[in-house]
């Protein structure tokens, strides 16, 4: 039968809760790397017990961690992450040079065919290789000297490169996004890249139609069909069928179109997940209601999705990387928030429960699913 | 030898107890004892001080007795106590955050 393993990623450590393939009852394992933050983990496609993790804290710095044996043990690996030649310098809040500093890992996406080969974006943003299970981390260069980075300038939340899509369909073409810089993309396998910004409108821009500068939340795309992209953007949710060329707005009836995670149903390319937001300055869900939203339609005609959620005196966020979904089917969606809950739907979003609820702040979710 | 005391989270990530001892030749400076340790301990490479840099972390002090070390050079030779291994170099997390 089938297994489902769904990695936490928390502000205190790392969480692996596992079931069958009903999904009824959860075992949690954690926390692991106890009072560290994990901002992201995520198994190997071609090793499924293969994981690595992003392991931080602003006392210690940048750590990686390793596990061969899907999360049982862990071996801290290499975290020296540097950058190529002269880092030069991106606009920092007051529009004035700055030198770029590496912070930590945000996001890593191992390889589709090789477990030793893993992406890692990183703050300040820039795109980093190993090929070598994570004992050695080499900068992509290209994507920050293609032309714009000295353009590029932090968000709030600081400049982080969250969002590495590889695409199944071709080896050399790459999605990245940065906040708050765009969406870019690679066709040469890292050599050179481009923004795909075309169609995103930022009214806080002076420019809102701008080459580089939108503060992107998320990209998704489905497997079955890599030339579609959907983006939930700082306001708006987009979507691209040119693999990034154009964009436009699909928010539709949302009741916001602010929020941070955007995923796509697993078998239906046109069934897209996204977590409404107030505003980028409260961050919780308008009218205190922790809802998901489902469009079966590709965007535009959206749904709410309540059952099990609190409906009332929730003001918890979902952040960018806190959504995920596995294979089986019916589709299992998962999602954590800042208050610490996990709510897993076994029935595509019809209806939820919390598979755990007191955990600390949810920073990312992946999903496993396992033979 | 001289002894080292880290904090609890690099105990954990480098899985040691709380006072180690290291072989340090010649002069026992904040540099030799952080280079002794990250060669003794990889997964500590880069906690302590900056890989850029090479600075320490704003986050961490050291100490030597009752004495903050943190602002001397990393190359000033360290009290005789520490050296000579009767009192541990200690590396403290700030008491900061959440």
């Amino acid at each position: 039968m089938s297994r489902v393993r769904v990695l936490v990623g928390t502000r205190k450590g790392a969480f692996i809760l596992e079931s069958d393939g009903k999904r009824e009852s959860w075992d949690i394992k954690g926390p692991f790397f106890a009072g560290w933050e994990i901002y992201h983990m995520k198994a190997s496609p071609a090793d499924p017990d293969r994981i690595y993790a992003s392991q931080s804290t602003g006392w210690y710095g940048q750590l990686t961690q390793r596990s061969n044996d899907g999360g049982k043990t862990w071996e801290a690996v290499g975290n020296k992450f540097e950058y190529d030649g002269v880092p030069g310098t991106h606009q920092w809040y007051d529009g004035t040079p700055h030198p770029w500093e590496f912070k930590r890992v945000w996001h890593v996406e191992p390889s589709l065919d090789d477990p030793d080969t893993v992406y890692a974006g990183v703050e300040d943003a820039a795109l980093f290789r190993t090929t070598d299970g994570g004992k050695s981390w080499e900068e992509i260069s290209g994507l920050r000297k293609h032309g714009t980075g000295s353009r590029w300038a932090p968000g709030a939340g600081g400049m982080g490169l969250h969002t590495i899509i590889l695409d199944p369909s071709d080896p050399k073409r790459m999605y990245i996004a940065i906040s708050s810089a765009g969406a870019f993309r690679t066709d040469d396998g890292g050599e050179s890249w481009k923004p795909i910004n075309s169609g995103l409108i930022s009214g806080f821009l002076p420019d809102p139609k701008a080459e580089v500068g939108h503060c992107v939340h998320h990209v998704a795309m489905h497997r079955q069909r890599p030339g579609v992209l959907f983006m939930q953007k700082h306001w708006d949710v987009m979507r691209s069928d040119d693999a990034g060329d154009n964009w436009h707005e699909i928010s539709g009836n949302l009741p916001s179109d602010f929020g941070f995670p955007i995923d796509i149903h697993a078998h239906e390319p046109e069934t897209v997940y996204v977590v409404p937001i107030k505003s980028d300055g409260e961050h919780f869900p308008p009218e205190g209601k922790l809802r998901v939203y489902r469009s079966r339609t590709g965007g535009n005609e959206w749904e709410p999705l309540e059952k099990g959620l609190p409906q009332s005196n929730c003001y918890v966020n979902v952040l960018r990387d806190a959504m995920s979904v596995d294979s089986l089917d019916d589709c299992g969606i998962y999602f954590g928030t800042t208050g610490g809950q996990v709510y897993a739907s076994r029935n595509a979003g019809d209806s939820w429960e919390p598979i755990v609820r007191d955990l600390p702040a949810v920073l990312s979710i992946e999903t496993q699913t396992l033979s | 030898m001289i002894h080292v005391v880290l904090p609890a989270h690099l105990r954990n990530v480098a899985r040691i107890p709380a006072d180690i001892a290291l072989e340090i030749e010649g002069p026992v400076t904040q540099r030799s004892i952080i280079d002794a340790l990250e060669a003794a301990y990889p997964p500590l490479r880069g906690t302590l001080r900056d890989y850029a840099t090479q600075q320490r972390r704003p986050f961490i002090r050291f100490f030597a007795g009752m004495e903050d070390l943190s602002h001397e050079s990393p190359d000033t030779p360290l009290p005789d106590a520490v050296a000579s291994g009767r009192e541990p170099f200690v590396v403290v997390g700030a008491v900061a955050g959440g």
